[in-house]
């Protein structure tokens, strides 16, 4: 029961923190706002785009390697999901564990090498 | 007194008692941020020969900053028409949440420490790679040409990094075979693991300062081309939480370096009449002033260097370092 208790209150701490973190942006803005001088004026409210008239909307295309680089990150990502607790537990799992964890990464290595091979790891 | 409130049943007390202590820390935190920024113009100022902030504040400019954070509080607060507003508003909160809540795990001495979580390491790592949905959040809103390239950049390079830094750490964790901080800093009573795990600490140091997008890894924010990147339309304290939110991951990402690789608050060898706050400090502060040497010294990388090291370099490297780890660690294990 106590250890329950300690546990409950160090997320609770973190909870805190949480809402402190959120409080803080609120409660600044909100003395801002009491400061701040507001003159409006047509041409502060334009976007910036170093001093010409912008033109088009902004949200362009861009460029598809991002979603490349995006679903490698996911990849290695869950990868490292497995290595940690495998990492946690490695005293108790030994050898065994330690092969199996070569075999996986080995094959998320292949992977890699057939990213890196098929040039997508080129930033142009 | 602490110790019994901890193993008490939590309730609304407790949660006002910690609100209180937590936001002591805040502003301890603020003030760390206040004098790192001074800190980091002086020591640049000193490095480039010139003087640095010396007008507000005697002759080490100790109230520049002090200064400017009132005066972006009295600066004009301008959302541009074609931004999309809800998300403008929201982007700046998103980005610091996540960089003062990292800190709550830290363990700054054996008593000092808010949260101490068994997660603790996997914690400060999930919740760190939230800010970068904040920042991509900002440079969307901002419907800025300039903000949205930065923004793709910083995600790029966050995510990029994130990989090599997650994966550096997992030798630390194979030797001590725990992710509470604490438990990892008595691990390192027979040897900090700076000396135990050399590779992982680069790899780990270079990752790090990517995650913090400072010099020589800044381009999300690269003046000299991008005007400032992402938060571009950001003007007044909505910017200043961007800034913010960077200084706190700074504090946060030296604690971090301190607590994994140089030994947290113990000791060095026949030292131990010295306290361990001020043992932390001193190791905190080297690393502090090490990110600033970094920034002075580096030149910018390209984007493409940017992307190709992590993926080439470091992630193939901090892979090796993992199986070399468990690989010696078997070794010492049969002998």
């Amino acid at each position: 029961m106590e250890l329950l208790n300690l546990y409950q209150n160090n997320y609770l701490i973190v909870f805190v923190f949480l809402c402190l973190g959120v409080l803080l942006p609120v409660v600044a803005l909100f003395f801002g706002k009491l400061l701040r001088p507001y003159k409006p004026l047509e041409s502060k409210y334009t976007t910036y785009e170093s001093g010409i008239e912008p033109f088009h909307d902004s949200r362009v295309q861009f460029n598809v390697r991002y979603y490349i680089f995006a679903l490698m990150f996911v990849i290695f990502d869950v990868e490292t999901v497995f290595l940690y607790p495998w990492a946690v537990a490695y005293e108790k799992l030994g050898i065994f564990a330690l092969v199996e964890m070569l075999i996986f990464v080995v094959m998320l290595l292949i992977g890699l090498i057939y990213a890196w091979k098929k040039k997508v790891l080129k930033w142009i | 007194m602490i110790q019994d409130l901890l193993y008490s049943s939590p309730s609304l007390a407790n949660f006002g008692i910690f609100f209180l202590l937590a936001t002591v820390f805040l502003f301890v935190i603020l003030g760390f941020v206040t004098y790192a920024i001074l800190a980091e113009r002086k020591v640049m100022g000193f490095m480039q020969l010139r003087h640095g902030p010396n007008q507000v504040g005697g002759r080490w400019g100790l109230l520049q900053t002090v200064a400017d954070v009132l005066k972006l509080l009295l600066k004009e607060d301008t959302i541009p028409k074609l931004a999309d507003r809800p998300l403008f508003i929201l982007a700046p909160a998103i980005a610091f949440a996540p960089a003062f809540m990292v800190v709550a795990t830290i363990p700054f001495t054996d008593s000092l420490q808010f949260a101490d979580i068994g997660v603790g390491l996997l914690y400060y790592i999930a919740v760190s790679g939230l800010t970068t949905i904040g920042i991509v959040t900002g440079s969307w809103a901002s419907n800025n040409k300039y903000s949205l390239l930065g923004g793709m950049r910083a995600a790029a390079q966050m995510i990029s990094y994130e990989i090599p830094l997650v994966m550096s750490v997992l030798g630390i964790i194979l030797l001590s075979g725990s992710l509470n901080l604490n438990e990892i800093v008595e691990a390192q009573k027979d040897g900090w693991f700076i000396i135990l795990q050399p590779i992982a600490f680069i790899v780990f140091l270079i990752a790090s300062v990517a995650e913090l997008n400072r010099a020589p890894f800044d381009l999300p924010e690269a003046e000299s081309e991008l005007v400032a990147g992402f938060h571009v339309e950001y003007s007044g304290f909505r910017w200043a939480f961007f800034m913010l939110a960077e200084y706190v991951y700074f504090f946060a990402m030296a604690s971090l370096i301190t607590v994994l690789f140089l030994g947290g608050w113990l000791p060095l060898p026949f030292l131990g009449f010295i306290p361990g706050a001020v043992w932390f400090a001193l190791k905190f502060s080297v690393v502090v002033f090490l990110l600033i040497w970094f920034r002075v010294t580096f030149p910018r990388v390209r984007a493409d260097q940017l992307m190709e090291f992590g993926w080439k370099v470091l992630l193939p490297v901090a892979l090796a370092n993992i199986f070399l780890t468990a690989l010696l660690k078997e070794l010492l294990n049969a002998f």
